[in-house]
């Protein structure tokens, strides 16, 4: 276990030093440097310019500048925001607890949505219920994110006004609110954002859980279950569910990228303060270190996610466990 | 003569008496779900292709942006006004044209990178293989989204062609890992022993003999992964990076609402509603083509 737990780390180690490589030729791809806003401005002189590329180790050869680049990274140095006037890291990491409680809800709420879809199908497989929910899963599946949270948006806040616009508290009212009108302000400004987020991605885990527990049926311990005199129910849940969860489990780290993708969406539509609605925002103002800083962090986000996923797999799968 | 004895053996064979093809389409069709998908798929790629005969307007007219500005859907204009006073529903039929061209050729670039990439890394093994998965699992870390976001933010007016460029550079990752798994497990099949033999080429047993063998796998990617491009673009339009204004892609006439989302929600509604059935058709697609595949 612990080996593989190290070797697991290393390869995530690996993955996050190919990201920064990655970014940083996002940015040296990218047309003008850092300064070209200060170009536009004709009382900037010709050496000002130069002054500032040395300043900043612009004018050195490419291998260093990507040596000071992850030096100031691997210090947590992601640049200036210049829309913020304050450091990416600081932006980000004041806007990722919001993400971060969104993401987990939905995570949570997608997984338990969707295995207990999958269990009502198959329970009824072939049957109407069974089909029409086939049917439901595939339209969440097919859905695009920022579509799907802005019929949520019209529904919820406009057409049937239950929950508030936007925001993660009351903009007005918050700060007056003794500590349980606060909670249960913010817990009513994340129902309708994480609900969204939920029932989208319940869509994916459903039919994944579908199909993973059809899998487990014809196996030889089912038949010997229902030789037992078991129940479908029992059959069902003690013992088809609990081999059909281990790819489950699998699944969690490979629906990060989808959730992150899906919380960027729903935080710019709900206006939720999160690294989703900062990086969308960042794109019209063109701030561009915000930008990529955004993507680094995402991507270590869903490179953590899929090792926890990973250990978590391993340390359920008594085969691999044994070892 | 060895030659014509050689010769008759070959001709008394029978031959299949339908193509591959044909016969994954017929088992494919025989699902009354993929019948209706294939239906609906087909209706909206007439309509794109057909726009300039079907649309009732013409989608970047501006015919009076006082009288005829943000009107709701009526007789004249099923579909409603835009801001701009231009008629949505021919907006939504150009934007059929738009959005399925750029699936469709951002699709192919990705195909042809991916079948590149997963088949030599496959076909190559030892180091190169182990350097060329590792590249691929960073890809795979940056959701696709964001790495379009930091291409797409630095280049402010991007062109439809360098846009549906970038969608293809970023959508070969997950495909060139499935090529590569079926490179390695097919090459040291029999068949493949049997050209070596006679002494093919690598590049030949690469391109004659393996590549056949991972078209299922290859269909069933393209698919899915058009259906995954209209939406990607569809939200980078949205998010105002993806196609350029004024052209119409069915993001971008929800972008042009987008401000006012409550009042006009039919600029959101009918886009979305043709989104998402192209997108599901193409899913249902996709799978039926994976399930004929598997029961081979």
């Amino acid at each position: 276990m612990l080996p593989y737990f190290a070797r697991r780390l290393a390869q995530a180690a690996v993955i996050v030093a190919f990201v920064a490589a990655i970014s940083f030729a996002l940015i040296h791809l990218a047309p003008g440097d850092p300064f070209s806003a200060v170009m536009d401005n004709p009382n900037v002189s010709e050496s000002v310019r130069q002054t500032l590329r040395a300043q900043y180790g612009l004018d050195k050869p490419l291998p260093e500048q990507f040596a000071r680049y992850v030096g100031s990274l691997a210090r947590g140095d992601l640049g200036w925001s210049f829309s913020h006037d304050r450091p990416v890291l600081d932006v980000l990491a004041t806007a990722l607890p919001n993400t971060l409680l969104l993401m987990g809800v939905a995570l949570v709420g997608s997984f338990s949505l969707g295995i207990l879809v999958a269990l009502i199908q198959v329970a009824r497989r072939g049957s109407a219920t069974d089909h029409a929910l086939s049917g439901v899963t595939l339209l969440l599946f097919s859905m695009p994110e920022f579509w799907f949270a802005i019929l949520a948006l019209l529904a919820f806040t406009y057409w049937l006004p239950i929950f508030p616009v936007g925001g993660s508290v009351d903009a007005v009212m918050h700060d007056y609110m003794g500590l349980g009108a606060r909670i249960g302000d913010r817990l009513r400004h994340l129902t309708l954002p994480a609900l969204t987020l939920t029932v989208l991605a319940a869509g994916g885990v459903a039919r994944y859980q579908r199909a993973a527990l059809l899998e487990v049926l014809p196996a030889d311990y089912i038949r010997t279950a229902r030789l037992k005199g078991l129940t479908e129910r029992e059959i069902l849940r003690r013992h088809a569910l609990r081999n059909a969860l281990l790819p489950t489990i699998s699944l969690i780290g490979l629906s990060f990228p989808a959730l992150l993708t899906g919380a960027f969406f729903i935080e710019k539509i709900f206006a939720w303060p999160g690294m989703g609605l900062a990086v969308v925002s960042a794109i019209s103002s063109r701030d561009y270190p915000l930008v990529v800083g955004g993507v680094i962090i995402g991507s270590i986000m869903v490179t953590l996610g899929s090792l926890i996923a990973d250990v978590l797999y391993a340390w359920a799968d008594p085969r691999i466990r044994a070892h | 003569m060895p030659g014509q004895i050689q010769e008759s053996a070959l001709t008394r064979i029978p031959r299949p008496r339908e193509s591959a093809f044909a016969l994954g389409l017929r088992r494919i069709l025989r699902a009354p779900s993929s019948r209706v998908a294939l239906a609906i798929l087909a209706t909206i790629v007439l309509i794109g292709l057909l726009a300039p005969f079907i649309a009732p307007y013409d989608p970047a007219a501006q015919p009076d942006v006082v009288a005829l500005k943000s009107l709701a859907p009526s007789l004249a204009h099923p579909f409603g006004t835009d801001p701009y006073s231009r008629d949505v529903l021919s907006r939504v039929i150009y934007g059929a044209r738009l959005s399925l061209a750029i699936g469709l050729l951002s699709t192919l670039v990705s195909l042809t990178l991916g079948v590149a990439y997963g088949a030599i890394a496959g076909y190559a093994g030892g180091v190169a293989d182990a350097f060329m998965m590792r590249v691929l699992d960073a890809f795979l870390a940056i959701p696709r989204l964001l790495l379009l976001l930091g291409i797409l933010v630095a280049w402010p007016q991007l062109s439809i062609g360098a846009l549906i460029l970038f969608l293809g550079l970023t959508g070969w990752f997950g495909l060139s890992r499935i090529v590569r798994g079926q490179v390695l497990a097919l090459k040291h099949a029999e068949f493949v022993t049997a050209a070596q033999a006679l002494g093919a080429s690598r590049r030949r047993i690469l391109v004659r003999h393996l590549l056949p063998n991972l078209i299922s796998p290859i269909v069933v990617a393209a698919t899915v992964g058009v259906a995954h491009v209209i939406v990607l673009e569809a939200g980078l339009s949205y998010l105002g990076i993806g196609v350029p204004q004024p052209l119409a892609s069915w993001g971008n006439i929800i972008q042009d609402g987008a401000d006012q989302v409550a009042a006009l929600w039919w600029m959101s509604l009918f886009p979305g509603l043709f989104m998402v059935l192209t997108v599901m058709t193409l899913n249902i697609l996709g799978e039926a083509l994976r399930d004929a595949h598997d029961r081979r």
